[in-house]
């Protein structure tokens, strides 16, 4: 088997007396993607910097395309492409400037460098809007630039700090289906995100990250083994009738139900929940009681803390901020279905 | 989005740096720097109309209540306002690279395979050809107004020279404070805590004599005080070369001080 393409091992990292990192170890094999999975202030951007060669280690190595990112950082830099939590774009330049920018600093000389950035505009959906300036764009647009830039070299290895941090949905799924075609290109990704969805969809791995430190490590199916499995929420129209109910759908839970007799609320966690919702709603149905409210939730990035830590993932801004966000996609039977 | 993003060969990206990196990438840099002015027409109108502004101000406004023996206030003036424009213009080197750390314009550039000091050096060549510019504009301001040099036209131009490079070397003290600030706004503040009193505690404005006492040494030593004099003696024929020659010594004290400081700040991985 190949060496990793990146290989990060025990790094350590402190801001003043803030240790930002306590030891991580990551590993991402050439040619895949590692989701790094995390709240914000886990670590996950000191990690990404110290693999870009933007920041120097306290402790700890780690080396990128077979280059020490400390010793080499040079050689690093020729093989990297590096898209930052902010899109790092010149919004005085047009895109194809910022394009061209790139090209010149590579030393690629100023013919081919152009024609780079005409080829990565006509890519990313941008040829229209190349001669415009960068300020003039969406921020769907400038996500695109910068990754964009990040590929003017073709890099082997790209890193990508939450790269949908902020973006609405239909632009994040555009990005998500870049990223899967540069994977499918051969491209190794390491992906920092706070969305398990992301993770989910993109990873080949995912390494979950908190306090500066890896806490599980592995693929999707393996974590969520770990992290447990889809819920069915219900809530019962008539909660004196709770653990009746509760008793009923006993034998589909794959671990034991949770119900709240004041609410009349009963978590199940199942297997492939989807397809028994059909089955929870028609058994309630023959006990001649009413559902008030049905819905089915895949793990979020809080179910995974408190399994793994035993606390939830209190610093997410995502869950406050766009609560819209977390539930995109997931919330799949509604009362109305139900009724 | 097509398929030919990864799919063709690499780029040919060149593995090994050379020293001729510094000299290509600082063009590339400054082509950039110049842009973001030629695309920000309001920054080109700002620069034209604040010397202007500056030189009828102190003309009309002080001209009168300012003696000046032997030469009239405003032929006085324009060599202190020349300095006073081009070290204010040096402290857009501050707010442009805290802008661009600010926004992670910095991050890309130090991810890329480039001559690190060709940031800097670039920015701060851009900053200079901005500053040139904004002499020329108070040039012909000055001699509508009643600027009249009676030195030689040689004198004329280094005179000129010798303020625009004082710009540039402030634009590398004033690199140094834009890589350690936080924002853009906190490095525009920060900028002019050294440079007021610079600018002002001079022979720009006002004789050194008509100061008090303590601080007539302190104004006689600012390196302002020493490029205002030269200045004003290239422009009138009156220099002596020990004072130009002392003025150009601080321009390349300044450079050499803070120009290694600043690569050493943004190389510094922390």
């Amino acid at each position: 088997m190949s060496s990793p393409a990146v290989l990060a091992d025990g790094l350590v990292k402190s801001y003043g007396s803030v240790r930002a990192l306590a030891g991580v170890d990551l590993e991402v094999a050439q040619g895949s993607l590692l989701g790094v999975l995390g709240p914000n202030g886990a670590g996950k951007t000191t990690a990404v910097r110290i693999l870009s060669t933007l920041l120097r280690p306290d402790g700890g190595r780690a080396m990128v395309a077979g280059h020490d990112v400390v010793a080499e950082p040079d050689a690093v830099r020729a093989t990297i492409g590096l898209t930052g939590q902010y899109a790092a774009v010149d919004e005085n330049l047009t895109g194809r400037e910022n394009l061209e920018l790139v090209g010149r600093l590579l030393h690629m000389g100023r013919a081919a460098s152009r024609a780079r950035a005409d080829e990565l505009l006509a890519d990313f959906n941008l040829t229209d809007a190349g001669r415009r300036p960068a300020r003039t764009y969406s921020g769907g647009m400038r996500r695109r630039l910068d990754l964009a830039a990040s590929l003017v070299a073709r890099p082997a290895v790209l890193f990508l700090d939450e790269p949908t941090t902020g973006l609405d949905p239909a632009s994040r799924i555009a990005l998500w289906e870049v990223v899967e075609q540069l994977r499918n290109d051969g491209t190794t990704i390491l992906l920092t995100t706070q969305y398990l969805d992301e993770a989910d969809r993109l990873a080949d791995r995912i390494a979950v990250i908190d306090g500066g430190r890896v806490i599980a490590e592995g693929t999707s199916t393996e974590l969520k083994d770990r992290l447990g499995e889809d819920v069915v929420d219900i809530r019962v129209a008539d909660p004196s009738r709770t653990a009746e109910i509760t008793g009923l759908l006993a034998d589909l839970a794959a671990a034991a139900p949770r119900a709240e007799e004041s609410s009349g609320r009963i978590s199940l966690p199942v297997h492939h929940g989807a397809g028994l919702l059909a089955e929870v709603v028609r058994r309630i149905d023959g006990a001649g009681a009413e559902v008030a409210e049905l819905s089915l939730h895949r793990p979020s990035l809080d179910d995974v803390f408190l399994a793994l830590t035993g606390r939830t993932a209190e610093a997410v801004p995502a869950a406050t901020t766009v609560p819209t966000r977390r539930r995109f996609g997931r919330r799949q039977a509604t009362p109305e279905a139900a009724a | 989005m097509s398929a030919s993003v990864i799919a063709r060969p690499r780029a040919a990206v060149p593995l090994r740096r050379t020293p001729a990196w510094i000299i290509t990438d600082s063009v590339t840099i400054a082509w950039r720097n110049m842009l973001a002015v030629v695309r920000n027409p309001q920054l080109l109108v700002i620069d034209t109309i604040t010397p202007v502004m500056f030189v009828l101000l102190f003309a009309f406004v002080f001209g009168g209540a300012i003696n000046t023996p032997g030469v009239d206030y405003v032929t006085f003036l324009m060599p202190g306002i020349f300095v006073q424009t081009v070290v204010f213009g040096g402290t857009n080197t501050a707010v442009g690279m805290a802008e661009d750390l600010q926004k992670g314009v910095i991050d890309r550039f130090r991810s890329l395979p480039m001559a690190p000091s060709a940031v800097l050096i670039g920015r701060t060549f851009a900053d200079l050809l901005r500053n040139v510019y904004v002499v020329l504009v108070m040039t012909v301001v000055g001699l509508l107004i009643g600027f009249r040099p009676t030195g030689t036209p040689a004198g004329f131009v280094l005179a000129l020279a010798l303020v625009s490079l004082f710009g540039y070397a402030i634009s590398w003290l004033s690199a140094n404070i834009g890589l350690r600030a936080k924002t853009a706004a906190a490095a525009q503040g920060a900028i002019f805590i050294p440079i007021f009193p610079l600018t002002f505690a001079s022979s720009a404005f006002v004789p050194v004599e008509t100061m008090p006492g303590w601080l007539r040494p302190i104004a006689e030593a600012n390196p302002v005080t020493v490029v205002v004099n030269a200045s004003r003696g290239l422009f009138l024929g009156t220099a002596d070369a020990g004072t130009v020659l002392a003025a150009f010594a601080w321009i390349v004290g300044i450079v050499a001080v803070f120009a290694p400081l600043a690569v050493r700040t943004y190389r510094r991985r922390s």
